[in-house]
């Protein structure tokens, strides 16, 4: 490929010296004149009937304006996927766990909300809970949703191969199960939402989002008004990692209580209620079986998957879907059987993060493997590599993986980590291990997941672009702006852009499956393209040459094979505008990620995303016999994104990935009592601290995928999926005991010793 | 009840008319509008509210305005010096230390207090600093490079 001037630079992030000096506004950094403040009442139930709500109280409390219970508000269902909407936004007839919401006030001040709240009666009629998932599909356990009998509210059932027959033809078979933890996505921004209603009744929301469109749709769907009344804007967002793609009770409430009241009125979590009310990752059962060859040929593997809901489905089916579709990569897998089921209980609620069903798999894949290799006397680097998928393979489950460096991300981690020189060669307490994966870039056939854009260049040669991709601190802005810098040859300094407002920028699904690059990406390029072409067009006349035969770098325009013949930009848009051709100049782009085979997901086989990046983590680990404390020295981070269209921005992805993963490893849970978070505090929930993060190198291998824009494809996301394992792989190597579930605490580590 | 608060925040004093049981943090956000300082958990245990006063990190969520009266406060907003930044802010953007930018604030006050007073810190030393800052984007990598980069080539 040609020299490259913008993409593949380490740029500044376009907004950092905003959030550096203060500047940089999130949702509740805004406020009108005369904006109420509200507050949620929750239930104290892990589930219940309500038997009736009295605002009496509340309302006299002064400062009140206006108070409202789920028989206040259209009886609208929601949820992310359309499938499975199960949700209103405040409880209507029952609440189905602790901290569901009940009802909601506004008032001139957080305090005399809080206060209200506190005076709301509620009379609940209790009803028996359900706690464990395999409890809540027996015959006779209480049922959460009246329409999912057996609790199930979604499963996945795939086959291909022949999975018996080889498994008889295997020469070693060997089953485990594996177990994960809830883990909450803890973006250090509580949500939060901001609502105006102007005199045609049209709301506008500022929401800590991820899915400004999304968001749009559901909360139009809830209030019971046209989209076309609902303008929905994203501010800064203070991290999502997933957790920000769902409507909540509080962009709800904000917009409602406008209508209401004709006050902007503004809703912050607290955050508590992050940890109890929003979202979290899906602790997993998993059942795992796997057949091989006397070589270390992969033949078959069966799963048995059951996701731990909680009380609601937000992304269930896709969840399960991914959790599916994703053990059928990085690994040359001819017969799979996979079975996984959604289950609700009367918990917080799981939804999408960083890797979306994904990680609870992996983890046992990969420790499981680990396993094998070592009854087997294989090296577990050398098992991977014999089974590594490549690139151009066809796939069994008609994935098409157009580029594919996974053995390399094996190859580098393994270097990066010394593999040869330390494994099982360290002192008794240290060790080494690591672990592979393969991630989405964005879904495929689905044309609510196109992206658009649109790219104006100004008389002064100034571009302007708008996108509707979600910047949620992961610098989408950023690397979309170097991709329209790029295609058009002008610096990023000439990039003024717009994103995420529904009023004003195109279409885009927002940031969740790491589509983001690739998609947006796409759309923003697509549209630059189509502006310079115009402002070619004019070129070529003038210059009387072909517009094929030009090119844009560094501010000129000039033939490509005489670099010297041409002009500035600025003299091309004059001579455009000369030639009497109609101003402003503009471009635009729509991107729907193709499928050369398409899905349907659940049903069929087919392509899944329009491109898939590749992953391995490689971990040192030392582990303090007395204590049963685990500190993870190292982390080599090998990436295949493609193409770095900002490394330093990459490296940041995989450095956060990592260490979010690491907390999942050894500290975080989201410990229940029956139903009741124990530990919903930064105190005493676990994130790692600068204290625990290791010497992380990342190190990307660039494979330029023919889809991506310039060769990029996902990064950041699918980093998460692999350091639980690799940590669990290497406190084996470092003290011979075998973890299957998470977290790895100090606790289990001194009892495994003592058993040992 | 209602009192007349006297508080000399980022070198300008500003007298204001509001409840006594305030935190600082609200104090600054709500009612002189410097959103600058954030608020992650409003129980001490993310960082995320940090402000200077005389020069030392405090939470400002656990802070009593009334009780920093007559000292000197300093937001995120009154780092920068006319118009220029302080070499930490610089360093955190050039550094690619800052992602969604929350925990920014907080971290960035936490590192100049520590700096005034360990100019040349190891990373452990570093480490400990900002192991009350909370992040979740960055991994802390890029960060704690950004703060050893600081003193680096003086
Ligand atoms: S908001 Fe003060 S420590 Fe978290
Ligand atoms: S940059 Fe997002 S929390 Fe630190």
């Amino acid at each position: 490929m040609d020299k490259l001037n913008v993409v593949g630079k380490r740029e500044v992030m376009l907004d950092a010296w905003e959030k550096a000096t203060g500047q940089a506004r999130f949702t509740d950094d805004l406020s009108f004149p005369g904006m109420l403040f509200g507050k949620i009442l929750r239930s104290p139930y892990a589930h219940a009937k309500i038997l009736q709500v009295d605002l009496t109280q509340a309302l006299n409390v002064p400062g009140v304006k206006d108070a409202i219970t789920g028989r206040d508000i259209p009886k609208k269902m929601y949820g992310i996927v359309p499938m499975a909407k199960d949700e209103y936004a405040l409880a209507i007839e029952k609440v189905r766990y602790i901290g569901d919401e009940v009802a909601a006030v506004v008032a001139t001040s957080v305090e005399a909300a809080e206060e209200a709240i506190l005076k709301i009666r509620v009379d609940y009629e209790e009803l028996p809970a359900v706690f464990d998932p395999f409890e809540a599909m027996r015959p006779g356990a209480p049922i959460l949703h009246s329409n999912v009998p057996n609790n199930v509210s979604a499963s996945i059932r795939k086959e291909f191969g022949n999975v018996a027959r080889a498994f008889s033809e295997s020469d070693v078979v060997y089953e485990d199960t594996f177990e994960t933890q809830p883990v909450n996505h803890s973006p250090l921004e509580p949500q939060a939402a901001l609502a105006i209603v102007d005199l045609s009744g049209k709301v506008t929301l500022w929401s800590s989002t991820q899915i400004p469109f999304f968001l749009r749709r559901n909360l139009a769907t809830t209030l019971d008004i046209p989209e076309s009344k609902v303008r929905v804007i994203k501010p800064k967002v203070g991290g999502g990692f997933g957790q920000k793609i769902d409507l909540y009770a509080k962009d709800f409430c904000a917009a409602f209580f406008a209508m209401r009241t004709g006050k902007p009125v503004k809703f912050v979590y607290e955050r508590e209620e992050v940890f109890t009310s929003t979202r979290q990752r899906h602790p997993m059962h998993i059942q795992l079986k796997t057949g091989m060859k006397k070589d270390g040929t992969l033949l078959a593997q069966q799963f048995k998957v059951v996701a731990d809901g909680g009380a609601y489905n937000s992304t269930a089916p896709l969840m399960i879907t991914l959790a599916c579709y994703f053990i059928m990569l990085p690994y040359r897998l001819e017969n799979l059987l996979f079975e996984g089921y959604h289950v609700y209980t009367n918990k917080p609620v799981g939804g999408a993060m960083r890797g979306h069903g994904i990680p609870q798999v992996r983890f046992a894949v990969e420790t499981q493997l680990d396993m094998i290799a070592e009854k087997m006397g294989i090296d577990p680097l050398e098992l991977r590599l014999k089974n590594a998928f490549l690139a151009g393979e066809p796939h069994p489950g008609k994935l098409l993986v157009q580029s594919c460096g996974f053995s390399d991300t094996l190859v580098k981690a393994a270097e990066g980590i010394e593999w040869k020189e330390k494994r099982g060669k360290l002192p008794f307490g240290r060790g080494v291990g690591l672990a592979g994966a393969s991630f989405p870039s964005g879904v495929s056939n689905m044309s609510h997941i196109s992206s658009g854009a649109i790219v104006k260049i100004e008389r002064d040669g100034a571009v302007t672009l708008l996108t509707g991709a979600a910047d949620i601190g992961q610098g989408a802005e950023t690397v979309i702006s170097q991709i329209v810098a790029e295609e058009l040859g002008v610096t990023l300094e000439d990039i003024r852009i717009t994103a995420a407002d529904t009023e004003i920028t195109p279409l885009d699904p927002g940031t969740f499956g790491s589509g983001v690059t690739l998609r947006a990406g796409n759309a923003a390029k697509m549209a630059a393209l189509a502006a310079k072409e115009k402002l070619f067009e004019a070129v070529a006349e003038k210059m009387e040459v072909h517009s094929k035969d030009l090119e844009a770098k560094n501010r000129r325009i000039y033939m490509k094979d005489q670099p010297e013949k041409g002009m500035s930009l600025i003299e091309a848009i004059k001579i455009y505008q000369y030639s009497d051709r109609p101003m402003p100049i503009i471009g635009r782009g729509s991107y729907l990620p193709p499928a050369k085979e398409p899905t349907t997901l659940l049903k069929e086989d087919g392509n899944f995303s329009p491109a898939y990046s590749f992953m391995t983590q490689a971990a040192e680990v030392e582990v303090d016999t007395q204590t049963g404390k685990i500190k993870v020295l190292k982390m080599v981070a090998s990436h295949d994104c493609g193409r770095a269209i900002n490394p330093m921005l990459v490296e940041g992805q995989l450095e956060g990935s990592v260490v979010g993963g690491m907390g999942q490893a050894l500290y975080e849970d989201v410990i229940t009592d029956k139903g009741e978070v124990v530990n919903p505090s930064f105190l005493d929930y676990g994130i790692p601290t600068a204290m625990e993060v290791p010497s992380i190198v990342s190190i990307e291998v660039e494979t330029n995928d023919p889809e991506g824009p310039f060769g990029a494809k996902e990064s950041g996301e699918g980093t998460q999926l692999a350091p639980a394992p690799a940590i669990v792989n290497a406190i084996y190597d470092a003290i011979g005991v075998r973890f299957k579930t998470l977290p790895v605490t100090p606790e289990k580590v001194l009892e495994a010793l003592w058993k040992k | 009840m209602k009192h007349i608060l006297k508080l000399h925040v980022n070198g300008e004093d500003f007298e204001i008319f509001t409840e006594m049981n305030k935190t600082l943090l609200e104090v600054l956000r709500e009612d002189l509008g410097f959103t600058g300082t954030k608020r992650g958990c409003d129980l001490g245990a993310c960082g995320a509210c940090t402000v200077l006063i005389d020069g030392k990190p405090y939470l400002s969520c656990l802070t009593l305005a009334i009780a920093v009266q007559g000292k000197k406060i300093v937001t995120i907003e009154g780092l920068a010096r006319e118009g220029k930044l302080h070499p930490l802010q610089k360093a955190f953007i050039e550094k690619g230390a800052i992602q969604c930018g929350f925990c920014t604030p907080g971290m960035i006050l936490t590192a100049k207090a520590f700096l005034d007073e360990h100019p040349y810190p190891s990373e452990e030393e570093t480490k400990r600093a900002i192991s009350g800052n909370i992040c979740r984007c960055t991994g802390y990598v890029k960060i704690v490079e950004a703060i050893l980069s600081v003193n680096e080539n003086q």
